[in-house]
């Protein structure tokens, strides 16, 4: 079919300069300025910690989560964190994770209320049980920001999976805050200057204010440093809550997965021996 | 089907022979997979990435069946559920990180497929409506996939649905019709979510219907191979089964292995953390973007950014992202060099892999924002990509010069075992080998 073929060589020709014409037309006009843009300029990337979940060389490949840690994150945002924050994702009974007994765990859902109706039918509350997911913390968007100036604290429950290196950002995020706004900076009165913030103000006033806030139990020293990085482990786990099993899943199915192709990377040389290896006919 | 010394699938037992005539579905797959199906000797392992799209899209459809069982398509819901199948249901968070991981992997297979194409010339004649079911199965794919994105109805689930199908807006006259009739709405609510479930579920057997087609064209010419020269004689060939299948679930390893690594190491490494956060009518992401696997087309429709000729910026952008898929359909007569492999074609060799690093880079600038220097770069790579496929290699095709080829596979597996009459493929013994020259 060489007709065909050139006919469509031709046009091919001309669409594709026409193409190449249309978007170099545009690459060839001048372009405005970019603005400075203070947001950018002094955006902060996370601080990288070292996690238990991460393993070895912090690669996130080994590592299982640091049960005491996450205990010690669960105390943190109980005290501090749940005032506005709910983590609605996660049920009580998923506390046995953390080493909790099941008794403990009836006690904890036991000191929140969950909506429930009474026997004539009517709204009312009931204590939770421990199949109950955490209660939010407001019933509604509205509530919310009319209780927070306007402002709506998320549900936590998958926010280090919702951001950028996320056990690290919230991290930084709670150690973050400063009081020399930069000059170029302008923000409202009622925000607080943080730069791992995305838009570097944020309305969460300072959540950990000074050290001994939360007492710990196991001697690990009480400090704002050590609540963020604890607090921080505890939303990593709220978040991906089978990191543990998934890890160990992944180290069986590598382990059979490398038998498997060894295997058939033996079989393969052996039924290829013929091949590979000619004999002159 | 192919070679007239393909071996006949013989029935052994009884129950054979009483199957063979009445539903020979053994014969079938004997000559489609089995010791019937006669394969070039020389296929390297460029060559498993057919099979591997294949598990690849079995891997999706099983773990999508088991995740449609848990799955609520109600835009109140959606995410939620997903969310129940991440803590609750037993071993969801695998099936849900294989189906997502899994997705990315299809495309990187099926894209290395595809390069593996047009590298060895396997869309040249006879074999070209092979590549065109090829292409077509690639389209439904991208469908498939926005779709299946869409579902988690995260924050980039709904702001993808609705740039998407906002491409269509750019239409003259209709265009807003057309988007609105596609969401079901004016934006994208609880009518896109479902049909977007019911699409998401039957295309993947439409894929495998047209992946039915795609082998059965493969098996009338049978496969090409690295040289490009045709198959002569029962020298040049091996039975598909045992050689290719055990090549084949080695390959299979290796690609599992990968891909476990990623489902359970870094399950999250391929995707963008905003889509967990719920969807939200109310609050655009900062930067909208698609998956990895569609930035060099998101790229191409950024690339646009003046009016031309009266047409505006936004539709050429989304007629220069849809012609660059498109253009592939022609390919079998743009490139019309007689010689298939890039092996014995120098100039255009150093093309393809120009075409390879053209098309990496603007992957790297379509997941960017939309500022310097990524724009520039991205428009310049665009101008290249149309002039690759619509200006240079037409002309190459025309003025390069070519290696000479092996008079056959045979004698190109013997050379480069230094066994064959002599020791370079290249040398010409015998004459260059004729080709078809359609």
């Amino acid at each position: 079919m060489p007709k065909t073929g050139s006919l469509v060589q031709t046009g091919a020709l001309l669409i594709g300069l026409l193409f190449v014409i249309t978007v170099l037309w545009g690459a060839v006009q001048p372009r405005e300025p970019v603005a400075y843009d203070p947001v950018k300029a002094h955006f902060e990337h996370p601080e990288k910690m070292v996690w238990s979940h991460n393993g070895v060389g912090n690669l996130g490949i080994t590592g299982t989560f640091d049960r005491g840690q996450l205990q010690r994150g669960f105390k943190v945002f109980r005290e501090v964190c749940s005032a506005c924050h709910s983590i609605n994702r996660v049920a009580f009974r998923d506390l046995a994770q953390l080493g909790f007994t099941d008794p403990q765990i009836k006690a904890i859902a036991a000191e929140y209320s969950v909506p429930s109706i009474d026997e004539n039918g009517e709204a009312t509350t009931r204590p939770a049980t421990i199949s109950d997911k955490f209660p939010l913390v407001y019933p509604n968007e509205v509530a919310a920001r009319a209780a927070q100036n306007g402002a709506l604290p998320p549900d936590l429950s998958l926010i280090t999976k919702a951001r950028h290196d996320g056990s690290n950002y919230v991290r930084s995020l709670l150690l973050g805050y400063r009081d020399e706004v930069p000059s170029d900076f302008t923000k409202a009165d009622t925000l607080w200057y943080n730069p791992w913030f995305s838009s570097l103000a944020i309305a969460m006033p300072p959540p950990l204010a000074a050290d001994e806030q939360v007492e710990y139990t196991d001697g690990t020293a009480p400090t704002v440093k050590n609540y963020a990085t604890d607090v921080s482990a505890f939303l990593t786990w709220t978040a991906e809550p089978k990191l543990d099993n998934r890890k160990e899943t992944g180290m069986a199915a590598m382990i059979f997965l490398l038998v498997m192709t060894i295997l058939g990377y033996l079989s393969y040389r052996k039924v290829w021996a013929d091949i590979k290896k000619p004999k002159r006919a | 089907m192919s070679f007239p010394w393909a071996k006949q699938y013989q029935p052994t037992s009884e129950f054979g022979k009483y199957m063979d005539s009445r539903l020979p579905l053994p014969r079938f797959i004997y000559g489609a997979l089995g010791a019937g199906y006669p394969t070039p000797k020389n296929l390297n392992y460029f060559y498993n990435f057919g099979v591997l799209a294949g598990v690849a899209l079995v891997i999706q459809i099983i773990t999508g069946v088991i995740l449609g069982m848990h799955y609520a398509a109600e835009t109140g819901v959606a995410f939620d559920s997903v969310e129940h199948i991440m803590r609750d249901v037993n071993g969801g968070w695998m099936f849900r990180y294989m189906h997502a991981v899994g997705a990315s992997f299809f495309f990187a297979v099926v894209y290395v497929h595809i390069f593996r194409g047009l590298y060895y010339g396997s869309y040249k004649p006879p074999r070209e409506v092979l590549w065109m079911l090829g292409l077509v199965i690639f389209l439904l794919m991208m469908a498939t996939a926005f779709m299946g994105y869409v579902l988690v109805w995260g924050q980039m689930s709904f702001w993808g649905a609705a740039v998407i199908t906002g491409l269509f807006s750019a239409i003259p006259v209709v265009g807003e019709s057309i988007q609105t009739w596609l969401l079901g709405g004016f934006s994208p609510d609880n009518a896109t979510l479902n049909r977007f479930f019911s699409l998401h579920y039957l295309l993947p057997f439409v894929i495998f219907g047209v992946i039915i087609l795609h082998v059965w064209s493969l098996h009338i010419p049978g496969s090409n191979n690295p040289t490009g020269v045709d198959v002569k004689t029962e020298q040049d060939t091996i039975p598909f089964h045992p050689y290719y299948t055990a090549k084949d679930f080695f390959g299979l390893g290796v690609y599992l292995l990968l891909f476990s690594a990623f489902v359970f190491f870094m399950p999250n490494s391929l995707g963008e953390p905003d889509n967990y956060v719920p969807a939200n009518p109310l609050s655009t992401p900062a930067h909208i973007v698609p998956e990895w696997y569609f930035w060099p087309f998101y790229a191409i429709l950024r690339a646009f950014t003046v009016d031309f000729l009266f047409i505006p910026a936004k539709l050429w952008g989304v007629i220069a992202m849809f012609a660059s898929i498109l253009l592939l359909f022609f390919l079998p007569w743009l490139d019309t060099s007689p010689v298939r492999s890039n092996k014995y074609r120098p100039l255009n060799r150093a093309l393809f892999w120009v075409f390879v690093v053209v098309c990496l880079v603007l992957g790297v600038a379509g997941g960017k924002p939309a500022e310097e220097p990524w724009v520039i770069l991205s428009q310049v790579l665009t101008a290249y990509y149309f002039a690759h496929f619509l200006i240079i290699t037409p002309l190459v095709a025309r003025f390069e010069k070519t290696k000479p080829l092996p008079s056959s596979i045979s004698q190109a597996v013997l050379a480069k075992y230094g066994m064959g009459p002599s020791d370079t493929p290249g040398s010409n013994l015998g004459g260059p080998a004729t080709q078809p020259a359609e």
